[in-house]
């Protein structure tokens, strides 16, 4: 019974991992978009854009790898035309994310429907044209370690390794992320332009030019997290796959506080809730009897929205965000 | 350097082209997916209007987005960014639903839609009322909240209709039918009495309530002291402190009507067609509200006008993706799409050269000084 | 215009650190810089002096690379430079402290101090190498600031030290200093200009833009006039005198009487008794104003006068309702407002209070609105209401075209956008809106900033009509010339408390500025 609960758990945090995977990577994508001052609703659409763009690459081409560069290449696009929205004609940010997304909805079927006819989804993936699970060596050893070594093993073998190699890059661009951030010079100049751009175009540096890159850098994470689901965790392209993931994204990136870290932690525990929620359907669990799916997947949209009112922590968001900047007079 | 343009070209010309710009964008995909725009324009317009029962089809979708369109434009005037029309429909439908299903046992049909009716409009109020007051008093943005608030009321949903609420013996997520005349009438309903045959449509008495809502929209926002305070809000909260007013009493007021109007739009669905509450009968709508309110520069009129567009790009749509091979309904999403970016977000990418060609052509006429 | 060129030349070793000849910049059809000639001697303390909208600030922009000049050269140390952005100035040598600090609240003092100029692409090395830069600057102008401290726990004072520093250190030697005292307390302001002369001493060229006299007087080695976007005047400071200065900056002599003569008050209709408010933020003690106390008579004007944010703002947020006292009592007839029992703005309307707030922009006026609109804006029940909720359009253009010709306001028509008026005519919406509901008591604040002199005249002409009505008038105002025109008895604050009430016999500019300063 209790070995039996400890692999249930052990499993549940494998899937953990697998569905934190394209929430990490929006999030870090909307800390650089945000923090730069650009608000990106956005991320839900560019990842279905890359999603789309990356299965239907791997499928015309037989290339995971080309399908990825396409996916980054699509969504650098329309994080381009975000930028060239909201930066450069000062329009609302929402209003372009939002259009974005809307398209991005309309966009993949058409053109899925145009090229594959099969309803606006993608030819199935075969192995070599995903990016298979990676399993890391020594397992064997782990598991004949005295005492600890079954359950390490376990450990090691379920939820560390057996992951592809997007899964690695989820967790490392939470690092880059972190580094660019409060290490460098850019990171520096891109949080200014966030807080008080004035001070940023004073010092004799250009505000838009630093907005651009920001949204670049976000457009080429969501590109990672579209084609995480469609040739990774998936075999494949299917309409409105990203499923608001983008939208949850957002939600974690808040909870997070738009720091690294803490937005890490935040995209694990709305993974983890999706993940035993999967888990949950139909169990019946002692004491307190069935537990609604439903109920537990809207627990980051319920949370994110308790925390936003300031009644458990406070969300500080950058202060430029929203503002479209305009030297005075 | 600053040229002030005449009207005509602020609220007519620009937004022309703006419109003109999305299906250009649109035509240049269709052709890339190898089909004719030009035929699908005549397909889409035949469609929409044309064919048997076609326009019927469109001012019932047009009557879906009036209220979802005004909904976002009254919030809009107070400068809040109401995302969740969406949300607000489904929980308005819900409302509309559980009195029907409550007293349509007990009650004539015609006095539980006398009931439904305000319970919609309670209903999505209630739903704009937390993000507004949320923002009105815990300074939560109501962009985040709302959008949250769409998911909420979604899963919502899901539980309740999959649950509680489903209708014994069902597999789908749905409740029982309503009693018999629990209903609006349809439009070809009621010309028959009249002697008029008109083709079958889901058109019905909603189409009227929408247009009254329009009316009543622009006399609230133009001729009415709350509808003056309101838009000074949306202009400057400090301004309307100085004034007197609350700003924060004035946000969830506001949000309380656009909550109520994007509720509103269940009516048309549920009580015009359905008869039932249904899983995403919604479908999207609350979005499109957002780009006919963009569209429509947030004036009953212009809404008027970006619904009966969207109605006919939604029937004609429909009309698309049975005559083409290769297109699909979602080409109307992604046309929605492209209307929202350069109605909205580029809205004002024209204006430099349109400003250009208006002074040249000013120049022009008055000849060399 | 004939130009004096009377300082002192740049000697042929050392050119002038800065030297515009025929810059021109126009907005539109506004031309806010005109032909404008300008020497600097390297080394000087140079002050620019203006009232405003005299087109100070544009040429401020123009030196900093903001704006870019229509016509004319500009030469830096005998360079002549095209400066395109902020980047060209500072490359020129022009370091700027603007008006509003261009410092990131959240950030560091080194942080702020290095953006934009960090040397290398890790920000550990630009760390490292500036502490050392820095110390080196602070040891030689005396500028100690912490260096790993947060801007946003900042007073104002330190604040500004550290955008000199900045400056200083981005390898200014020419310090542009826009309206620097502003925002700051007497004492900040002498430790600023302490600064000011050390940085002299070690070679600095400043250039001090300020409309305040005393400032000029105080601080400059040469000071040039400007008027309706022209220099009129390069004077040494000690071959004149404040009197000169002012009227060439007006075009006239400065008036201080005419329109005012004796009140005849009556009883007392609003009385402050103890009269404090506290900042919000429970972290920030900090007391914006303490122990106010005075009697108000009907027919009276009581000017409050003191340097900006010396607590007159709050003062007068008290008196309107909008805040609530964290002590002490306002006594309206039979209302004590009190911490307890606080007040809103719809309550004192109610009480026959009327407000001209301060900023007209942000909060006297809905920009976006026609004039009809903005004239009932807190008054729409009263004047626009008719049936219950409504909003009667013909009534608010009628309303609005017979003020319009009372107030003078130019040109009289009701559906233009209220953004469209000048400041004088847009002030006069206001105190035409707030005149016209005959209040007996009248707060007004700031009452002619940023208006034109003819409509100043008018101003002032009403103010004092309407208190010979038996209104009662609390005029709030950081120009000293407007106090002492209209007020028949002076408060001074300062630091947020009331340095005493003087009667108007006994008020000159001299005695007031003192207490202004806070020496009683």
């Amino acid at each position: 019974m209790m070995a039996e609960l400890w692999l249930q758990f052990v499993l549940a945090l494998d899937a953990t991992i697998r569905m934190s995977t394209p929430l990490i990577f929006c999030a870090m994508a909307g800390i650089f978009s945000e923090r730069s001052g650009i608000i990106d609703i956005s991320l839900e659409g560019k990842m279905l854009l890359s999603a789309f763009a990356a299965a239907s690459l791997a499928a015309l081409t037989g290339s995971a790898m080309i399908g990825l560069v396409g996916a980054i290449i699509i969504s650098v696009l329309f994080s381009l035309l975000h930028g060239f929205a909201c930066i450069t004609h000062k329009g609302n940010q929402v209003v372009s994310g939002l259009a974005i997304n809307i398209l991005a909805s309309g966009l993949t079927v058409t053109i899925g429907f145009a090229i594959f006819s099969q309803g606006g989804q993608t030819p199935f993936l075969g192995r070599e044209q995903r990016f298979m699970p990676l399993e890391l060596p020594f397992i064997e050893v782990i598991e004949s370690l005295p005492i600890i070594g079954p359950s390490l093993g376990v450990i090691y073998s379920e939820v560390i390794s057996g992951h592809n190699i997007l899964v690695w890059l989820a967790f490392l661009a939470v690092i880059v992320t972190g580094y660019v951030l409060f290490r460098t010079t850019f990171g520096l100049r891109l949080r200014a332009v966030g807080e008080k751009p004035e001070a940023v175009d004073t010092a004799g540096v250009s505000v838009s030019w630093m907005r651009y890159k920001a949204v670049i850098i976000a457009g080429i994470l969501c590109g990672m997290a579209g084609a995480y689901l469609s040739v990774a965790h998936g075999g494949g392209f299917v309409r409105e796959m990203t499923a608001g993931k983008g939208y949850i994204a957002l939600a974690a990136m808040i909870f997070g506080n738009w720091r690294p870290v803490p937005v890490l932690l935040a995209c694990l525990m709305f993974g983890f809730l999706e993940a035993i929620a999967a888990r949950l359907q139909g169990v019946d669990l002692p004491v307190i009897g069935q537990v609604s799916t439903d109920l537990i997947l809207v627990l980051p949209y319920v949370l994110t929205v308790i925390l936003l009112a300031g009644f458990v922590g406070k969300a500080v968001p950058p202060r430029a965000i929203g503002v479209p900047y305009a030297k005075e007079r | 350097m600053e040229q002030k343009l005449p009207r005509w070209i602020d609220i007519g010309l620009l937004p022309l082209i703006n419109i003109l710009a999305a299906f250009f964008v649109a035509g240049i995909i269709i052709a890339v997916i190898g089909e004719n725009p030009f035929a699908a324009l005549s397909v889409l317009v035949k469609g929409a209007f044309i064919y048997k029962g076609a326009l019927g089809y469109t001012l019932f979708y047009a009557t879906n987005f009036i209220f979802t369109g005004l909904a976002v434009a009254v919030a809009f005037h107070a400068s809040l960014f109401n995302i969740g029309g969406e949300g607000q429909a489904m929980v308005g439908g819900l409302g509309l639903g559980l009195v029907a299903l409550m007293l349509d046992p007990l009650l004539p049909p015609l006095l539980v839609v006398f009931i439904a009716l305000p319970a919609a409009v309670v209903f999505g109020a209630f739903w704009g009322v937390i993000p507004g007051w949320l923002q009105a008093k815990r300074g939560s943005h109501i962009v985040i909240t709302t959008i949250m608030f769409n998911f909420i009321a979604a899963s919502l949903m899901v539980w309740l209709l999959a649950g509680m609420l489903m209708a014994p013996g069902q597999m789908s997520p749905e409740t029982r039918s309503f009693a018999d005349g629990v209903a609006l009438a349809h439009f070809h309903t009621l010309l028959s009495y009249g002697g008029i045959s008109v083709a079958k449509s889901p058109l019905n008495l909603s189409f009227v309530i929408a247009l009254i809502a329009c009316v009543a929209v622009w006399v609230l926002i133009w001729r009415t002291r709350l509808g003056y305070v309101i838009r000074a809000t949306g202009q400057s909260e400090q301004a309307v402190i100085y004034a007197g007013h609350s700003p924060a009493k004035i946000i969830i007021i506001t949000m309380a009507i656009s909550g109520g109007l994007a509720g509103l739009m269940a009516l048309n669905e549920i009580l015009g067609v359905q008869q039932r509450v249904i899983l995403n009968f919604t479908s999207g709508y609350g979005f499109t509200g957002i780009a006919v309110a963009l569209m429509g520069r947030n004036h009953p009129i212009g809404i008027l006008l970006a619904s009966l567009l969207f109605g006919a790009l939604y029937q004609g749509g429909a009309e698309l993706d049975f005559e083409f091979q290769t297109i699909t309904r979602e080409m109307v999403l992604m046309i929605q799409g492209l209307i929202i970016l350069f109605s909205g977000a580029l809205a004002y990418m024209f204006n430099p050269l349109v400003t250009r060609v208006f002074s040249s052509f000013i120049s022009a006429s008055k000849g060399p000084e | 215009m004939t130009v004096t060129h009377k300082q002192a030349k740049g000697s042929d070793t050392v050119p002038f650190a800065i030297s515009l000849r025929g810059v021109e910049k126009t907005f539109g059809a506004v031309c806010a810089n005109h032909n404008i000639d300008l020497d600097i001697c390297t080394g000087d303390i140079h002050g620019i002096i203006g009232e405003n909208g005299a087109g100070k600030s544009t040429l401020v922009s123009i030196l900093y690379g903001f704006y870019r000049a229509d016509a004319g050269t500009i030469r830096v140390f005998g360079k002549e430079r095209t400066l395109r952005s902020t980047a060209d100035a500072i490359a020129a040598g022009i370091g700027m402290v603007h008006q509003h600090f261009m410092l990131v609240p959240t950030f560091t003092v080194l942080e702020n101090i290095i953006l934009g100029h960090e040397g290398t692409e890790s920000l550990a090395k630009g760390f490292e190498a500036a502490r050392v830069e820095l110390a080196q600057l602070a040891a030689r102008y005396g500028l100690d600031v912490d260096l790993d401290a947060v801007i946003e726990d900042f007073p104002v004072g330190l604040q500004q030290r550290v955008e000199i520093l900045k400056a200083l250190y981005r390898g200014a030697n020419i310090l542009i200093l826009d309206e620097p005292t502003g925002v700051l307390t007497p004492q900040e302001t002498d430790q600023l200009f302490d600064i000011l002369r050390a940085l002299k001493e070690q070679g600095v060229t400043i250039l001090l833009i300020t409309h305040k006299l005393r400032e000029i007087m105080a601080i400059t080695d040469h000071v040039s006039v400007m008027r309706g976007g022209e220099m009129v005047a390069h004077k040494r400071r000690s071959d004149t005198t404040p009197e000169e200065l002012a009227e060439i900056m007006v075009g006239r002599p400065v008036r201080t009487d005419g329109i005012w003569h004796p009140p005849s008050p009556a009883q007392v209709v609003l009385r402050a008794d103890n009269l404090g408010l506290n900042a919000e933020i429970s972290a920030d003690s900090s007391v914006l104003v303490s122990e106010i106390s005075f009697a108000l008579k009907a027919g009276e004007i009581l000017g409050v006068a003191g340097v900006s944010g010396n607590g007159q703002s709050e003062l007068l947020e008290l008196l309107a309702g909008i805040r609530a006292p964290s002590s002490g009592s306002i006594q309206i007839g039979e209302r004590h407002i009190t911490a307890e029992m606080p007040s809103s703005p719809s309550e004192i309307k109610s009480l026959s209070i009327a407000h001209v707030p301060e900023d007209r922009h942000l909060t006297g006026l809905i920009l976006s609105f026609s004039a009809a609109e903005s004239m009932v804006l807190g008054y729409e029940e009263k004047i626009a209401g008719g049936m219950a909720g409504w909003l009667d359009r013909e009534q608010l253009g009628e309303h609005c075209a017979s003020l319009m010709r009372d107030f003078d306001v130019r040109p009289p028509d009701p559906s233009l956008k209220s953004s469209l008026f000048s400041g004088g005519n847009q002030q006069k919406i206001v105190l035409a809106r707030e005149m016209s509901a005959a209040p007996s008591i009248l707060l007004v604040g700031q009452a002619t900033r940023g208006v034109d002199i003819g409509a100043i005249e008018f101003i002032h002409k009403q103010l004092i009509a309407m208190r010979d009505k038996g209104c009662a008038i609390i005029l709030v105002s950081v120009e000293l010339d407007e106090i002492l025109t209209l007020s028949d008895r002076i408060m001074v604050m300062n630091n947020g408390s009331s340095m005493g009430i003087v009667e108007r016999k006994e008020a000159d500019a001299r005695s007031i500025g003192l207490l202004m300063a806070g020496v009683r």
